[in-house]
């Protein structure tokens, strides 16, 4: 026996005589993993997550979380002996005088746009290829959790340094708060401790933002992570992948060194940028006061639909009986994110309501497979592009030669006209699609060589595709609709028949697509030609 | 930059003729563009109003009337003062390329000689502010950056960003980028209020305080990358167009990598 | 020919194909060669870390083409962290593909659904012990559960009232009162008319009585924007009308939709946007909403001279200033 070998049996004898844990570990050391570039979008956003945690926990060793008044006496010249407060202060000093301090905010706030693009990917992916489904609708419901506690982490998280740019986003989260109908000014009141700005606000984000938050996302990512462990990953269609089987590779060694090894190249890649971009320079947005304000100020890119979409609201107000509702906020910035999360929240459920499909899914959809729901993905997905637009209106502005004007007249219209026609164009793409599958499994691929028939005709030649290809182009179910329940005898509507409709309409809309060719078809063809 | 200038000056002639040529879509511009450039030589001991208002028939008159008094299309520019025709002018704002939505800054058509000499005629027309000598603006040993910075945040940030990058006005218009102006065109700007621009008085930004804002404004224009690479240093748009292409494309593409099978 | 429709078949995994290095001894010695190069680059990347930090002076600047002036040391730092994170990872992946197995396997799944059996004993055992607990049978236990339960999550609620104090009138007042002079910000200058030109504007705060000393919430509240246009091109009522001084006109800066600084005064157009959300308000009408999202004008401070001759409030705003909220009564 080898020396090493000798090493790894003591440790693992060691460990299973006090935990017994042989049997377990040996299950779960040889577990399967698929391998798909795909699937390692939510690990890039665990990765940044455990490099926020680290970089943090650096910054927080120097960083004063303190709104009170200081003169600015570090070696940044250009604000020397300004009053700022001492969360600016010492922003700078870890800026300027800490080696690496700069080095370490700049990969901090790199990590956390990472973080949150990489969030945002890895749920396209869940959501494109139906991996929400039954048994993984929990899931699906925390990782919504965790990106909308990912906007809150992010958003505190920038507003700590007390710049110019950030105290003007906390000004505009308060006119939110200010906003909300009976409770607001009360609300506000409370969370800055008496009038904006306060002296507090900026003390009590620090530890929601470092203790608070960072603690129910160690709780929420343990869960979601533990639950992908039991429930077993899913897994694309192909030859040998079915329902009731996983086939990738085991995780030790390999998906351990892949996924070690990825951990790695991700933090590389954030340090990277971290060296060579500038994030958040914060010495040239000046400490914050409320009469101060710069031209293009917007917030991170996350936040920044929700810039967008506040831009573009009508200037709706009601004034009645002694009281204001300030519509123009509460529609942007608290009931359309509302109705956008609750939907997504909810769509998994939806889904399996309206086609009565209560069982597991293992196996992913090729998204042309669900034209319905990619379109509905893309629809979204416009809708939330066109409000970011919006929200770097001044920036497109100025660097295309166009007008913020409009701009916000182009958004506001295209909100509500781009949507659905990315939603028919996309379920369009999508059908023509499978058609284009079902060509070349009953025809072959097109190879672009031409041949001359002894009739003196040219006919290009079709290769045949592999049985492995033909079995992945059409392995996916194809289920009918639902049918509506009939009317009742004497034909008036119950509540249950007109719920049933909706179902069978939406059912109907659900499963549209192109008949998917078989291997009858494709031996008649075959019987035609020769 | 040492060969951007040098190619400058040897070619500035030349140039000039053809951007004249090429850019300046109204007829008056090019047809004051080259006879002025002869007429200086003529006219060299009539005195410099004089000369002005010849340079002004030509050149102005057309949009600015006869006697300056304005038109349909162009502000009078009586009692303006000579401080904005050095402004605009110098700053080749004036004459106009086109009728656009706000005058460009863009390559002087005319020269210093013959800016001062506008620039008197106008200001023989009524008082108003002087242009500005550039050996008289002291900023660089009496300008407060500091202070500069904190005047700057509070009266010029809100348009021309907060390191004075520019940015988006209403409309279409927009405040200009102060990087590389001229420290005498800045403070000009600020006592006539150019276009878009309000006035700042020199009873609530003092000629001293201006010294600092330009202080600041150079200070910003010559800070280096100090945290790399500046982004255009316009906020979070960039940083976020940067994330989701070089971040996430890298990272993707590294994905890939590691999930494609090795031969 | 049958009726009978058959789909394709599954033909399984394909056969395993075996890598150069997994026959070839040269490729996988050269892949080993490969991988410790790139653990070594990380190390490297690591000493040339700790080198620079030790090293390079923090206040040096190299010009690099793109970057431009670079500190570098911070570059130093960055690039040397991110070599030795980078490369191990690369190398470990390297590794994983090159050298370590790479057949696939398969595992089988089992749906999670226990059998019908287990279901049944679960749900008897629940049953029996929710019995055992009297829970259905003593009704009074349940209801005085269920009112302490719901009532359990107030006490932190109402320990929190203390975060702040109530907000009472604080948001419909300002420094602003009638006699108080407009002084500049920064600054603290008083202004004489005289001061400003036609095209002129200001940003201005109220003078506060000698030794109090002006805070964020201060400003928060009390900065104007002050504007001098030609008097002929106010379109204003009487009563506004006369709230300006010869041309004069004092708004709130702080806009009435979030709170941002509504500073950015266009002299041509008179016209004064929101650089955050694009409101736009026209000067000559009283700051009526043009453009954008915010539903009501700036509010206007009504200005007159004292007697010697300064601008000052001829009172308070007369209405709240800045965003909306639900006391506020006046549209």
């Amino acid at each position: 026996m080898k020396k090493s070998e000798r090493v790894a049996g003591n440790v693992a004898s060691y460990i299973d005589d006090r935990t017994g844990a042989a049997g377990w570990a040996k299950k779960n050391l040889t577990k399967v993993f698929p391998d798909h570039w795909s699937f390692m979008l939510g690990e890039i956003a665990l990765y940044s997550f455990i490099i926020l945690l680290l970089s943090g926990t650096f910054l927080t060793f120097w960083f004063d979380p303190s709104q009170q008044e200081v003169i600015y006496n570090g070696t940044y010249a250009p604000l020397s002996h300004v009053s700022m407060s001492a969360s600016y202060a010492s922003t700078l000093h870890i800026s300027f005088d800490v080696r690496g301090g700069l080095l370490m905010r700049q990969i901090h706030h790199w990590a956390a746009l990472i973080f949150m693009a990489a969030i945002v990917v890895h749920l396209l992916r869940v959501f494109f290829t139906g991996a929400f489904r039954k048994p993984r609708e929990a899931n699906w419901l925390i990782g919504i959790g965790l990106l909308t506690l990912g906007i809150v982490e992010g958003f505190l998280g920038y507003s700590l340094p007390d710049d110019l740019l950030s105290g003007t986003g906390i000004r505009i989260a308060e006119a939110i708060i200010q906003a909300i109908p009976v409770v607001g000014s009360y609300l506000s009141f409370f969370a800055f401790g008496g009038a904006f700005p306060g002296h507090v606000f900026i003390p009590r984000i620090y530890i929601v933002h470092v203790l608070l938050l960072p603690g129910i996302f160690l709780a929420l990512i343990t869960v979601h992570l533990m639950l992908v462990w039991y429930q077993k990953h899913t897994q694309y269609p192909g030859p040998g992948r079915k329902e009731t089987n996983v086939v990738g590779y085991p995780l030790m060694p390999v998906y351990m060194a892949k996924a070690g090894g990825f951990f790695f190249i991700v933090f590389g890649v954030t340090a990277f940028l971290g060296a060579v971009a500038s994030i958040n320079p914060i010495w040239l947005y000046g400490p914050y006061t409320p009469g101060q304000i710069s031209a293009g100020s917007q917030p991170d890119w996350y936040m920044g639909w929700l810039d967008g979409l506040v831009r573009m609201a009508p200037p709706l107000e009601t004034h009645a009986f002694g009281h204001t509702i300030s519509w123009n906020i509460l529609i942007p910035g608290l009931i359309i994110p509302g109705i956008l999360f609750t939907g997504m929240a909810l769509y998994p459920f939806i889904e399996s309501w309206m086609s009565r499909d209560n069982r597991e899914h293992h196996l992913l959809d090729r998204p042309r497979n669900v034209p319905n729901r990619t379109a509905l993905g893309a629809m979204s997905l416009s809708f939330m592009i066109i409000s970011l637009a919006n929200g770097g209106n001044d920036i497109i502005a100025t660097h295309f030669h166009l007008t913020i004007n409009g701009i916000m007249w182009f958004t506001r219209f295209g909100l509500f006209i781009v949507p659905p026609i990315v939603f028919i164009i996309t379920k369009r793409i999508c059908l023509s699609l499978q058609r284009a599958d079902r060509e070349i499994v009953l025809h072959g691929r097109e190879t672009g060589r031409l041949v001359m028939t002894p009739e003196g005709e040219f006919l290009e030649v079709h290769e045949e595709l592999t049985p492995e290809k033909k079995w992945t182009l059409t392995q996916h179910e194809q289920p009918a609709a639902l049918t509506a329940p009939s009317e009742d005898a004497n034909g008036t509507r119950s509540k249950a028949g007109i719920k049933g409709k909706v179902r069978a309409r939406m059912s109907e809309a659900h499963v549209e697509q192109i008949t998917s060719p078989t291997a009858t078809e494709a031996h008649e063809l075959e019987g035609g030609h020769h | 930059m040492r060969l951007s200038n040098f190619r400058r000056k040897k070619i500035a002639g030349p140039v000039l003729v053809v951007t004249a040529l090429l850019t300046v879509g109204s007829a008056f511009s090019i047809a004051s563009a080259l006879p002025s450039a002869q007429r200086t030589e003529v006219s060299a001991q009539s005195t410099l109003v004089d000369e002005g208002k010849q340079i002004f028939l030509k050149g102005c008159s057309s949009c600015h009337g006869l006697n300056a008094e304005g038109g349909a299309v162009a502000p009078s520019l009586i009692g303006v003062g000579a401080a904005a025709v050095d402004f605009q002018v110098g700053t080749g704002r004036m004459p106009m390329a086109d009728m656009s939505q706000q005058a460009m800054r863009k390559k002087p058509v005319y020269d210093a000689t013959q800016t001062a000499a506008l620039a008197a005629y106008v200001a023989s027309l009524a008082p108003g502010p002087a242009a500005v000598d550039s050996a008289s603006l002291t900023w660089e040993r009496d300008g407060n950056v500091a202070q500069g910075g904190e005047l700057f945040r509070t009266n010029c940030a809100m348009c021309h960003n907060f390191a004075a990058q520019g940015g988006a006005l209403t409309n279409g218009k927009y405040a200009p980028s102060l990087m590389g102006v001229e420290p005498q065109h800045i403070y000009e700007a600020m006592i006539t209020g150019p276009q878009s621009m309000p006035k700042f008085s020199d009873k609530t930004i003092t000629p001293a305080e201006k010294l600092s804002i330009i202080k600041w404004i150079k200070s910003a224009q010559s800070e280096p990358a100090i945290g790399g690479a500046s982004l255009g240093r316009v906020g979070p748009v960039t940083e976020g167009l940067l994330v989701w292409t070089l971040g996430l494309g890298l990272l993707i593409g590294i994905a890939v990598w590691l999930a494609t099978k090795a031969r | 020919m049958s009726n009978e429709v058959t789909r394709f078949q599954d033909p399984g995994l394909p056969e395993h194909a075996h890598r150069k290095s997994d026959h070839d001894a040269i490729a996988a010695n050269r892949a080993e060669r490969q991988v410790a190069i790139l653990f070594l680059l990380s190390a490297v990347g690591t000493i040339g870390t700790i080198a620079s930090y030790i090293l390079i002076d923090s206040k040096k600047f190299i010009y690099l083409p793109i970057l431009g002036d670079t500190n570098a040391q911070q570059l130093a730092l960055g690039t040397g962290l991110a070599a030795s994170l980078f490369f191990i990872g690369i190398a470990a992946v390297h590794w994983a593909k090159t050298l370590m197995p790479d057949q696939e396997v398969i595992a089988e799944r089992h749906e999670f659904r226990s059998s019908d059996e287990d279901r049944a004993d679960f749900v008897t055992t629940v049953k029996e012990r929710a019995g055992a607990a009297g829970l259905g049978r003593r009704s009074l236990i349940k209801r005085t559960m269920g009112v302490a339960l719901g009532l359990i999550g107030l006490s932190p609620l109402v320990l929190l009232r203390d975060l702040g104090p109530l907000p009472k009138n604080d948001l419909s007042t300002t420094d602003w009162s009638a006699g108080v002079r407009l002084v500049t910000d920064p600054g603290d200058r008083p202004i004489k008319p005289s001061d400003l030109e036609v095209g002129a504007v200001a940003q201005v705060l109220p003078a506060l009585p000698q030794g109090t000393e002006r805070t964020l919430e201060n400003i928060g509240k009390d900065a104007v924007l002050l504007i001098r246009i030609r008097p002929e091109e106010f379109n204003l009522d009487a009563e506004r009308l006369s709230w300006t001084h010869d041309g004069i006109i004092a708004f709130s800066k702080i806009c009435s939709h979030m709170g941002c600084a509504v500073a950015l005064y266009e002299q041509q157009t008179k016209h004064l946007l929101c650089p955050c959300h694009q409101s736009t308000f026209d000067v000559t009408r009283a700051a009526k909403v043009i453009f954008g999202p915010a539903a009501r004008p700036l509010p206007q401070l009504a200005l007159t001279l004292d007697s010697e001759g300064y601008l000052v409030a001829k009172q308070g705003f007369t209405e709240p200033i800045g965003p909306s909220f639900w006391e506020r009564n006046s549209a």
